[in-house]
């Protein structure tokens, strides 16, 4: 397989994730674009590790998962920690680091 | 050879649906479904790509335990279907319209980029690219640190999670000298099936 | 002890004086800080005294000690010191400053008893007493504008010494800003000449400035013209004399002893003082001749209409100033000082009565409201007369002496200076008219209530106003306080007058021209080197005059004594008959109006203007406005992506992406 394939569609789905996280309101659907353009970007550092032939990429594909998942742990807290407060929980309410 | 074709486009499909699933589906627990899907599709690719390691950890891990982790969440917290349709004025609609910009500009990049190396199959591999094996000796060699790092990186998220969900006792509650920890979960005085219950029991998780 | 050991105690009685009294006023009981001070300006009278003798001692040339306590700076160009000078005439003020201040020192013991500010008075009259030595002692500019300063600010003070009136306080701001004109003109002086002669020293510059200038020479007109302009801020003359009756606002002491004895006789100090350079400078000298002459004549009628009984005295006071200023500038310099010395005795004596007067009518100064106080107030009659014939020039007193012997040298100068001395004669008919204006108004005619509740021996007590407003004041302190003493019943103020009457009558004798001449003998080692020391009038010319003079006082009390007790409706119905010349003189030429708008009106419309235009609108406004503007619109755009929004951050985040692909896309290509 073309390793292009891999890349332009790395490409789409960062481009998807980018959208959903512009678009959505819920905090917690905003999460899972980010997570879909984390995932984005390790299909593209697989596709290219398969490309060049060394473990590298799939070696920090692994780290970056292990990051998402720590930044997935602290996004859900903070949610519920709005929504224990009764904070509504809308991206767009919570506006109170303005200029 | 046609079988990884095959697979190449089911998957990719798959994917792609699954992305798409997760920004337009309105109910929050249904994007966390189509994410699954996505993530096993991704599963396939990595296997394609002679990840095997990889797309174990991607359906064990991240499928398995951090989407587990997002129906928990999304369970407790619910989250109304949200009304089809940016509600957030120019901004909102403007949003798309540049990722397809950021999308064009990478597809640019890659089919315009005189890359000739994207135009093989690949290097040649061994066997063993792509084994738990050679992963496991590269990530206690060649990039300790980063393993390090990223284990502690755990370690924080892990107490940072816990800090950030705790209940907080109002202090006129019980008097200054008293912290909020100072009763046990089992003098928690709620009721089974209470939100706060179902959260002491998703800290120990965590 | 030499005589300029005596000099520095001259000095230092006073100091010491105020120091006592303004640092330990509180455990003075009554009238203590009161006996201190007049004991602080005794010793200091001793000490001139003893100066005196000692000098006297020396022979003539050698009367001139400088003894230098402290050199403030010495470079090779320029050397000031903190030096006295004891000369002739140095000693001459010191005794006259000191001498007089003691007596009313010892007046004001009673006649400020019941003041709240009783010790604050003493502190600042011995403050002034201490600051007009310092003036005539100095022996170099320096030091001359130190204590010119210092004399004003006591006058300052004393002025508006009752401060919470309105009235006191306008009036201290207008005496010390048109004495702060003066201290310019004679800062801008000093500087002129020690640009050119190298020295501020007295007696050094006086040696050099014959061989740095020519007769008439632009530099030494000036400089000359300047210090005239500082003579004539302190002495109150033409133009700049406005401040001295609205310098009446003070305590009768305080206007007896600074504006009638002292201070303002600084200018004619100055003058004298420095008749070197005046000898080089005649026009200058001329200049001051004329102003002088214009103004004793333009007091002089001011004097004739105005009816509150101290601003009476108070023109008086400018129009024998001017007197003195014609003396000193037609080079008569002994007979100048001479009358400096009988004025100050008479115009003493002359506003002591006033105070005494007015405390029987419980503070009021009006003399449409005062009369016949001839029988309860025997004491300040006769003494008030004594000063009135001393003013007047009547025959025999030390006025006659002192004011005709001036007219006579200004006679003899010969060709213009023979008008000044016809208006001087005018003057004086019209001053001997005004003075008994005063003494008829007073003591003769019908007995005012306050005189007849004083027969019967009841001191007036008036509810207290203010003299010139006659808005009711409080009696606290700021204000004068609840008690009115009068001559009759206070043996500290008959105490001072009575020497002071004698003076007046008597101290002519030192002046008798061809018998005694003392003080031109006193004077004659300073003022030898004068280019008209040997221009006398003849002694014949000298007693002709003396006649003249005579004849004309007599004649105008007489005068007086028609109008004023005669035929007693008279001054009415002139009053009616010539209107409008009776108010331009009761407005006093309207030289106030006239101040007020070239002067105050344009100040206070640009100082308006600054605050309005300057202030508010331009720096306010466009400046800083502006500054804070510019900044404001450049950041409004920063400030307009801050919002709060989740989605917007991420959309730039998102843009700053896609620009950044786009860089590299290009320069990849």
């Amino acid at each position: 397989m073309d390793v292009i394939w891999f890349l332009v569609l790395s490409a789409f789905i960062f481009v998807i994730g980018a959208a959903g996280v512009l678009t959505r309101r819920n905090p917690l659907v905003v999460l899972l674009c980010l997570e879909l353009m984390l995932n984005a970007g390790n299909l593209a550092l697989v596709a290219f590790s398969r490309m060049h032939g060394g473990e590298a990429g799939q070696v920090f594909a692994l780290i970056v998962m292990v990051i998402a998942a720590c930044e997935v742990v602290i996004g859900l807290g903070i949610i519920v920690a709005m929504y224990r407060n009764r904070l509504p929980i809308d991206v767009d309410e919570m506006s109170e680091l303005r200029g | 050879m046609w079988f990884e074709q095959v697979m190449f486009f089911i998957a990719a499909l798959g994917a792609l649906a699954g992305a798409l699933g997760v920004v337009l589906l309105r109910n929050p627990f249904y994007s966390v479904l189509s994410l699954v899907a996505h993530l096993i599709a991704l599963a396939v690719l990595f296997l394609l790509l002679q990840a095997e390691f990889l797309a174990a950890a991607q359906v064990v891990v991240y499928a398995g335990a951090v989407m587990v982790l997002y129906l928990f969440v999304v369970a407790y917290i619910g989250g109304a279907d949200e009304p089809l349709g940016p509600e957030g004025g120019a901004l909102a609609r403007l949003g798309p319209l540049f990722a397809a910009a950021v999308g064009i500009e990478l597809c640019i990049a890659f089919a315009a980029s005189g890359l000739e190396a994207l135009d093989s199959q690949g290097a040649d591999v061994g066997t063993g690219f792509g084994t738990p094996g050679q992963i496991g000796q590269l990530l206690l060699t060649r990039f300790l640190i980063a393993f390090e790092a990223a284990s502690f990186l755990l370690l924080v998220a892990a107490v940072g999670a816990i800090v950030l969900a705790r209940r907080r006792r109002g202090l006129e509650e019980e008097g200054p000298a008293v912290g909020p920890r100072d009763r046990g979960p089992r003098e928690t005085a709620v009721e089974p099936g209470s939100p706060a219950r179902e959260t002491e029991v998703l800290n120990v998780r965590v | 002890m030499s005589a300029t050991s005596y000099g520095w105690l001259v000095l230092a009685f006073p100091v010491a004086g105020m120091l006592v009294i303004s640092l330990g006023w509180r455990w003075l009981p009554g009238r203590t800080a009161g006996w201190i001070g007049s004991a602080a300006i005794l010793g200091s009278f001793i000490a001139s005294i003893g100066a005196l003798v000692e000098m006297q001692d020396l022979p003539a040339e050698e009367r001139h000690l400088v003894d230098v306590a402290w050199t403030y700076a010495a470079t090779a160009d320029f050397r000031a010191d903190v030096s006295i000078l004891i000369d002739p005439l140095s000693v001459f003020m010191c005794l006259v400053v000191s001498g007089v201040s003691f007596l009313i020192h010892v007046y004001s013991v009673a006649y400020m008893g019941g003041d709240r500010g009783y010790a604050r008075f003493f502190a600042y009259l011995n403050y002034f007493v201490f600051s007009m030595l310092l003036l005539v002692l100095a022996a170099n500019f320096v030091l001359l504008i130190v204590g010119w300063a210092f004399v004003g600010a006591a006058s300052y003070l004393l002025i508006s010494f009752w401060y919470r009136r309105g009235t006191a306080t306008y009036a201290g701001i207008k005496a010390f800003v048109m004495n702060v004109i003066g201290d310019v003109g004679l800062v801008i002086a000093a500087f002129l000449l020690l640009n050119e002669t190298g020295q501020l020293d007295y007696l050094g510059m006086f040696e050099r400035a014959p061989e740095v200038f020519e007769q008439n020479d632009p530099t030494i007109v000036w400089a000359c013209l300047l210090i005239l302009v500082g003579a004539f801020a302190k002495s109150a003359q033409l133009p700049l004399h406005t401040w001295l009756p609205d310098a009446m606002e003070g305590p009768t002491p305080v206007s007896a002893l600074i504006h009638a004895a002292t201070m303002v006789t600084a200018g004619v100090y100055l003058i004298a003082r420095t008749f070197p350079l005046f000898d080089l400078a005649p026009t200058a000298a001329d200049i001051s001749a004329v102003i002088g002459t214009a103004t004793l004549v333009f007091a002089a009628t001011v004097a004739l209409v105005v009816t509150d009984l101290k601003r009476v005295i108070a023109y008086s006071t400018i129009s024998q100033i001017g007197y003195m200023v014609l003396g000193v500038s037609v080079a008569a310099y002994s007979a100048g000082l001479f009358h400096l010395m009988t004025h100050a005795f008479f115009k003493a004596l002359l506003f002591m009565g006033a105070g005494s007067v007015i405390g029987a009518m419980a503070g009021i100064q009006n003399l449409d409201r005062m009369g016949g106080f001839r029988r309860s107030m025997p004491f300040t009659f006769i003494t008030f007369t004594c000063g009135a014939l001393a003013l007047a020039a009547f025959p025999l007193t030390s006025g006659f002496f002192s004011k005709d012997e001036i007219l006579a040298y200004t006679l003899n100068r010969g060709s213009g200076f023979v008008i000044l001395g016809i208006a001087g004669y005018l003057a004086a008919a019209l001053t001997a008219f005004y003075a008994f204006r005063m003494v008829f108004r007073v003591f003769y005619g019908d007995a005012v209530p306050e005189a007849k509740e004083l027969e019967e021996g009841h001191l007036a007590h008036g509810e207290p106003l203010n003299p010139m407003t006659l808005e009711p004041e409080d009696t606290d302190v700021g204000f004068p306080g609840p008690e009115h003493h009068i001559a009759e019943r206070s043996w500290p103020m008959k105490f001072a007058m009575v020497p002071l009457a004698v003076l007046a009558l008597v101290a002519g004798v030192v002046g008798i021209p061809g018998v005694t001449d003392t003080i031109e003998h006193f004077l004659e080692p300073t003022f030898e080197e004068s280019t008209y020391a040997a221009d006398h009038p003849s002694e014949s010319a000298e007693w002709v005059g003396l006649a003249a003079g005579g004849i004309i006082s007599i004649a105008s009390i007489y005068v007086a004594y028609v109008f004023f007790i005669r035929r007693r409706g008279i001054t009415l119905e002139l009053r009616d008959r010539y209107r409008r010349l009776h108010d331009f003189l009761e407005h006093k030429w309207y030289f106030d109006e006239l101040y007020d708008a070239v002067f105050v009106r344009p100040t206070a419309t640009v100082g308006s203007f600054g605050r309005r235009v300057v202030e508010t609108d331009f720096v306010q406004g466009f400046i800083v406005g502006g500054a804070t503007g510019i900044v404001r619109v450049g950041t409004s755009f920063a400030r307009a992506i801050q919002t709060g929004y989740l989605r917007a951050y991420a959309l730039l985040l998102l843009l700053g992406a896609a620009g950044l692909l786009l860089y590299f896309l290009i320069s990849a290509s």
